[in-house]
């Protein structure tokens, strides 16, 4: 059991507040990228971070977004360190993540069932609905959307259609 | 497990993700539409992350990236191959993506040096191959021309994944089981695509294990060449 010390919440919390570089409506802790705030010392703090895709090129933007917070807290030395293990994963979302996401026009992930991110089938790129649920238009609410590319703007995002508004939408994709 | 060992097979892996990035980078602005020059250019980011992490560690990744000889390269030569038309890019994809989601699923679950690394890139690596695997479907069960091309495309690369399940010592993986399993599912998604499963060899007297010891064929020197062009002429330069 790792004790946190009153002084390392406070940090969790300035840290976990920053907001996502490309999506600023979550913050870092939305997301659930935030892995580990450790005092090392008078005014030395080190932070953990892991990134939603290996090659996501965000992760350099939070470390410094990071760094500038705890700097201001009074925190001169701040060392943000990048770890794998475990893997992020999309369920690493929080609630309240999910109803930004949505709220900001992106449907969020759904939950994911086992080791396989996506039910990986050959077939019509119109999908009412696989055994994660259907993607939900975050506009209108409709079930009946259809997958227009598998990646988007980033890495993390698919394209969609709503069938039923016929409005395109950034579907973040469960990984 | 040593250490030389482990740096070694990373910079087998490693190689094998720096050189398919920048291949697939070489499609930024000639993709035959919109969404593939989004699609290509993540799958190529998404690639290039796994290369970093690899790079690092087998020694100082820009080093080993921009300033390696063509002969030190250990990538396997299929990720070399020049993109062709976009049916040889999804041959290739569909080649390789298979594989590697092979492979990382196995070291993710073996527990040694690259399992944290292949546990996040599996997933990554599952949409690489749902990619490649549409697109398969489409052309080869598309039209008379798409067919024949991606059927071109599927036997002009067929000779260079024998190599893909050559051991690489410091990987703890069943390579023959590997090799089984690839076989079972390229050979199912071409047989859905209208497909044939070329006949030809896997591997050659040349292409054998080539890419691991540091053989490669004759494009390679010049994607080489313009990949780290810029990083020769300019040491040490910064943004």
């Amino acid at each position: 059991m790792v004790t946190v010390t009153p002084l390392e919440a406070e940090l969790w919390e300035i840290a976990g507040s920053v907001p996502d570089p490309e999506l600023p409506v979550l913050t870092l802790h939305e997301l659930g990228v935030l892995r580990a705030v450790r005092v090392r010392g008078t005014g030395a703090v080190e932070v953990e971070l892991t990134p939603t895709y290996t090659g996501c090129p965000a992760v350099e933007a939070m470390s410094l977004d990071i760094e500038r917070a705890l700097r201001a807290r009074g925190m001169p030395e701040v060392t943000v360190r990048t770890v794998l293990d475990p893997a992020w994963s999309t369920d690493d979302i929080t609630d309240e993540g999910r109803r930004k996401l949505r709220e900001f026009g992106i449907a969020p992930p759904r939950a994911r069932r086992d080791r396989e991110p996506v039910p990986l089938k050959l077939g019509p790129t119109r999908t009412r609905a696989d055994d994660a649920g259907p993607v939900r238009c975050p506009r209108c609410g409709c079930a009946d959307t259809e997958l227009l590319s598998r990646f988007s703007s980033t890495a993390c995002k698919a394209l969609r259609r709503c069938l039923g508004c016929r409005e395109p939408f950034d579907h973040f994709k469960e990984l | 497990m040593t250490a030389t060992v482990t740096a070694t097979a990373a910079l087998a892996l490693g190689d094998d993700a720096l050189v398919l990035s920048h291949r697939l980078g070489q499609w930024a602005g000639h993709t035959p539409v919109l969404e593939e020059e989004v699609a290509l250019a993540n799958i190529a980011l998404d690639l290039l992350g796994q290369a970093r992490v690899l790079l690092s560690m087998a020694g100082d990744e820009d080093e080993l990236a921009y300033l390696r000889e063509e002969r030190a390269f250990r990538n396997v030569q299929l990720v070399e191959q020049p993109n062709g038309d976009f049916a040889h890019t999804i041959a290739r994809q569909l080649y390789f993506s298979a594989y590697q989601h092979l492979l990382y699923d196995r070291l993710a679950e073996g527990g040694g040096p690259f399992a944290p690394l292949a546990a996040k890139a599996v997933k990554e690596v599952a949409y690489h191959r749902d990619h490649a695997e549409q697109w398969t479907l489409r052309l080869g069960d598309g039209t008379d021309v798409s067919h024949e091309r991606m059927q071109r495309a599927c036997t002009a690369l067929w000779r260079y994944t024998g190599e893909l399940f050559q051991p690489v010592e410091g990987l703890d993986a069943d390579w023959p089981a590997l090799e089984a399993a690839w076989l079972e599912r390229v050979g199912e998604v071409l047989r859905r695509a209208t497909l044939t499963v070329p006949e030809g060899p896997r591997s050659g007297a040349w292409t054998a294990g080539a890419g691991r010891q540091g053989l490669h064929t004759e494009p390679f020197g010049r994607m080489l060449a313009e990949m780290q062009h810029l990083h020769r002429s300019h040491p040490g330069a910064s943004w």
